[in-house]
């Protein structure tokens, strides 16, 4: 089977979101552009394209992965995880932000939205496995993106935020003015 | 007004979108279109070569491709240089290059072919099977080799030089020669770049149905790529529509244009018949975009016993790439912009801007800004440390005064106007300044840290930046009949959260519900009058102009509904979207919502819904008059243009505390703070977002990021793994900020722009305070440990100039 450049493609199942995706790509064709361009989902950023900036972070099997640096191919059958896959269900068709969202809301924590993907996905994960980080352990964890605009201070705040209103200290209602409870 | 949001930090209502992944940037459009094409560029491999052959036989039996360009197949305006946008007088030899090299490319990085196939793999495979042949010529690298002139990089531009521009107030020469004392300085910028998230990219459409060419493009200036585009590719202005979608940050670098592929896009789209796109990646936007800041300065200056500038002469050396699309802006705002607070009693300034055989620049956030600033504050603390005096005190010395402004330097800026500060309170920035760094407190720090065997230093740098440069923004408020206002602005959006600012303005201004406001930029269809987004004067240019046009509707509003409810405009006000008159409860017939004044505005014919109903002419009018009076229109709109007749001068000054490892020369931050008057604040937490933003950018700036050529003209490190862009790890834990509010006298809202300042005094404050830690005189930035570690090898071989160094900077 070829493709209209007259490239063989492999027939993938990409388990996105809670959904499945079945596409036809060459073997070559790196999971950030088959999340973007066959699967439709836009979210996922791509920065460098080659594993320094973070933007295209996902989460493959519960961890953050480069989606740069996978291809499509080789992502068959894992559960992966999109900026759009992090919301959560509350009834409403475009559901309830997460914690992690909604503290980078809260906090001021984007700019332009670029590399936001990226850092929302590896916090994601992050306080999963760290539920309730120092400020130290808060930098180490967005250590690994790049951001332009923002200069991290409210990325950093976002965090600790986002920590906070997993576990319920903190009100879930948006509102800048608790920026500094963070 | 009544103010409510106007000042207040409203959160963003971007960032629902942005934090869901349903933002809309360029590479994420017509995704869904099986008919869309995308596009790869043959870039030159070389710094400087002549083309003598190009073969593209191997690329059209590819599957899969579709189309490929080189020079030859251009016709018409396509096939002349791309636009000089800002052509100086003083320019006199203005070079720019062609969509797609012809005969000769003059960096590598240069566009030579564009393939447009049905993916980018396939159009990249494409261009790996292109055959050139060049001459290779010598390269000419760095502001050394382009003064020396020994090679040419256009046969046509003598030594190199495309432009001299000498200003002077003042006769400074014989007032340095008169003064008490002098010191001269020889001071170096290397090349950094804007670097946003997002590169460059472009999408277009040509509809046949209606002879309509659509084209996205993640630039600064929609208006501008329109007519640019307009123009090269023949076509009536009114059938191209311009859109700047969601974009991923810009910086500057966005503001240039047509860049080769926003003409070349369009181009296939049209002569294909399906859309195409083009997304740079991060190794083209390296190569192939542009940078800026590398500038060589020598100053000498006059001063007397307390420090006082009798006279100071610049000369400085522009290093401008290859091609001068953007003109000479970067070295004139440098020129001009160096002087910050200060009032030097004669002033003499006169640059060179050179080519070289590298990627072209044009403005990178501060624009020349942090060039000048780190020149001036050099020269500060030469002084203040050849006096010995503190160094604040030496600034303090030459401040323009509170009661000085407007202040007339007696220079002509950027704009072509007068270099005029309209407002600034100058001491009072420095006392805060002290007060929030802890500067008189630090030579206890100092001797504690000595103690225990650490190394610190304290800098501070001063800057003034002009902002809302003209010529002008407007803005178009439309009141629908649900009572929601829709409202465009033609400049674009890079992250700076203009749809709340701006909602902000338009909320209080009109007086509806933030909820009820949408703003639209960077849309030619909604507003096809404007200039762009850059020199920090969004804030300032757009909503002071959606300001004034939110009056307009406004007064509008009153007068129809002044009508219904038979009452004088004087008593109404609007809240919440509600006409009333004022003072009374809320009995109908004393108030009426906007939606319906909207109907009102509107004579109908036919009905359609419910609201309609009630504006048709059996309802409304006179019957005696025309329904539409002479001097008036349907609709409740209202439209405004703003345009000042300078720019307003936001200022602002930064202190930095850093310890220096006595073994590895490492650079820590240990405390950062900033002072920043940029007049009235819209929404302060988007101007404190700015701030970290710049300051990240500018600590990036002074240690780590550098633009390294080698000498054959070819970029070292041009990728994210060689090009050291701060990550989170190397920004200040903390940036402490303080504020100003000195209103601009030039516009409504009392406003100056905010979005350049924190990249600016970073240079000069960090060598200042590496300086001061170290004793020895830091005149090239960006400083990285191993430079530093070289400067502490070089000055502990000549001792006595390390002593002397370290005793005259002890102030």
């Amino acid at each position: 089977m070829s493709n209209a450049a007259g490239e063989e493609v492999h027939d993938v199942r990409l388990h996105v979101n809670g959904s499945v995706h079945e596409v036809q790509v060459p073997a070559r064709r790196l999971l950030s552009d088959a999340l973007r361009h066959d699967c439709g989902l836009t979210g996922t950023h791509v920065g460098c394209e080659h594993g320094v900036c973070g933007a295209c972070t996902v989460l493959v099997g519960g961890r953050p992965m480069r989606s740069c640096l996978m291809l499509a191919v080789s992502a068959v059958d894992a559960e992966i995880t999109t900026v759009e896959g992090l919301t959560e269900a509350d009834g409403s068709p475009e559901g309830r932000l997460s914690p992690v969202q909604q503290a980078f809301s809260d906090c001021h924590g984007l700019q332009c939205g670029f590399c936001t993907p990226g850092f929302l996905t590896t916090i994601t994960a992050g306080l999963r496995d760290n539920p309730d980080p120092s400020e130290d352990e808060a930098r180490e964890m967005i250590a690994g993106n790049l951001c332009r605009c923002t200069g991290y201070q409210n990325i950093v705040k976002s965090v600790l935020r986002a920590a906070a209103l997993r576990d319920g200290r903190g009100a879930t209602s948006s509102g800048t003015e608790n920026l500094e409870d963070a | 007004m009544t103010t409510k949001l106007f000042g207040t930090k409203v959160a963003r209502v971007e960032d629902q979108r942005f934090l869901r992944g349903q933002g809309r940037y360029v590479d994420d459009l017509l995704h869904d279109d099986p008919r869309l094409l995308h596009s790869a560029v043959l870039r030159s491999p070389h710094a400087h070569a002549r083309i003598t052959d190009i073969d593209v036989s191997d690329v059209l039996d590819l599957d899969g491709v579709l189309a490929v360009w080189t020079y030859d197949d251009l016709t018409g305006p396509m096939a002349e240089p791309l636009p000089l946008l800002i052509p100086h007088p003083t320019l006199t030899h203005g070079r720019t290059q062609y969509a797609l090299a012809k005969d000769e490319v003059n960096y590598v990085g240069e566009a030579i072919a564009f393939v447009v196939a049905v993916d980018r793999y396939v159009a990249e495979d494409a261009v790996s099977r292109i055959r050139v042949d060049y001459d290779y010529l010598e390269p000419v690298v760095g502001i050394d080799a382009a003064r020396a002139a020994q090679r040419l990089v256009h046969d046509d531009v003598p030594g190199n030089v495309g432009a001299r521009m000498e200003q002077e107030n003042g006769d400074a020469r014989a007032a340095i020669a008169d003064a008490p004392h002098t010191l001269t300085l020889d001071l170096d910028i290397e090349r950094s770049a804007c670097t946003p998230m997002e590169g460059r990219g472009t999408v277009a459409r040509w509809d046949p149905d209606t002879s309509r060419l659509t084209v996205w493009s993640s630039t600064q200036t929609s208006t501008g790529v329109r007519g640019c585009v307009a123009a090269k590719l023949g076509l009536d202005l009114a059938r191209v529509d311009v859109i700047t979608p969601d974009v991923g940050g810009g910086f500057g670098v966005k503001i240039n244009h047509p860049w080769p592929e926003e003409l070349l896009v369009p181009l296939a789209a049209m002569t294909l018949g399906r859309p195409v796109k083009f997304t740079e990646d991060r190794r083209e936007h390296f190569i192939s975009s542009a940078h800026e800041r590398a500038q060589q300065h020598h100053v000498e200056v006059g001063f007397d016993d307390d420090g006082r500038l009798l006279g100071l002469n610049v000369e400085f050396w522009h290093d401008h790439g290859a091609y001068t699309p953007y003109g000479l802006i970067v070295p004139i705002i440098t020129s001009t912009q160096l002087l910050g607070p200060y009032k030097p009693l004669n002033y003499r300034v006169v640059f060179e801007s050179l080519y070289t055989n590298t990627v072209m620049v044009t403005p990178y956030r501060g624009a020349g800004r942090p060039q000048g600033c780190f020149v001036m504050e050099r020269t500060m603390d030469a002084i203040a440390a050849y006096l010995g005096k503190d160094r604040t005190e030496v600034r303090s010395t030459n401040f323009i005064q509170p009661d000085e402004f407007p202040y007339e330097h007696g220079l002509v800026f950027q704009d072509g106007r007068e270099l005029t500060y309209d407002s600034g309170d100058y001491p009072a920035s420095l006392a805060k300044l002290k007060e929030l760094v802890g500067w008189d407190e630090f030579e206890q720090f100092r001797a504690e840290m000595a103690a225990q065997g650490r190394r610190v230093g304290i800098g501070l740098a001063c800057y003034v930046e002009g902002t809302g440069v003209g010529p002008y923004e407007g803005a178009h408020v439309h009141i629908e009949t649900s009572g929601k206002v829709k409202v465009a602005t033609g400049l674009t959006t890079q992250g700076q959260g203009h749809q709340t600012a701006f909602a902000q303005i338009v909320a209080d201004t009109l007086g509806v519900r933030f909820e009820d406001v949408e703003i639209t930029t960077g849309d030619t269809r909604k507003m096809p009058y404007a200039v762009g987004t850059f020199a920090s004067r969004a804030a300032v240019m757009s909503g002071s102009a959606i300001h004034l046009a939110s009056l307009r509707a406004k007064e509008k509003a009153l007068r129809i509904a002044a009508e219904a409810l038979e009452a004088d405009e004087s008593d109404l006000e609007i809240v919440d979207g509600v006409v009333s008159v004022r003072g009374t409860d809320a009995s109908p017939g004393t108030r009426i919502d906007l939606g319906t004044v909207a109907v009102l505005s509107n004579p109908l014919r036919y009905a359609f819904d419910e609201a309609s109903k009630a504006a048709t002419q059996f309802s409304v009018g006179d019957p005696g008059r025309p329904p539409v009076a002479e001097d008036d229109e349907p609709g409740l709109e209202g439209k405004d243009f703003y345009s000042p007749q300078r720019s307003t001068f936001a200022n602002g000054m930064h202190a930095v505390i850093v310890e220096t490892d006595p073994d590895t020369a490492e650079i820590t931050i240990l405390k950062y703070a900033v002072v920043h008057d940029c007049g009235h604040l819209i929404n302060p937490m988007i101007v404190e977002g700015q701030i970290h933003g710049g300051v990240a950018q500018g600590v990036g700036g002074a240690l780590y990021e550098r633009m390294v050529y080698d000498e054959s003209g070819q970029l070292l490190n041009a990728s994210f793994m060689d090009f050291l862009m701060p990550y989170v790890t190397e920004v200040p834990t903390t940036i402490d900020i303080d504020h100003l509010e000195t209103p601009s006298p030039l516009n409504p809202l009392g406003i100056k722009g905010a979005g350049e300042a924190g990249v600016i005094p970073s240079a000069a404050v960090f060598a200042a305070a590496i300086e001061d830690a170290e004793g020895f005189p830091i005149t090239a930035m960006p400083i990285s440990p191993s430079e530093l570690y070289a400067l502490r090898l070089a000055h502990a071989d000549d001792p006595a100039e390390a002593a002397e160094a370290a005793t005259t900077t002890a102030g």
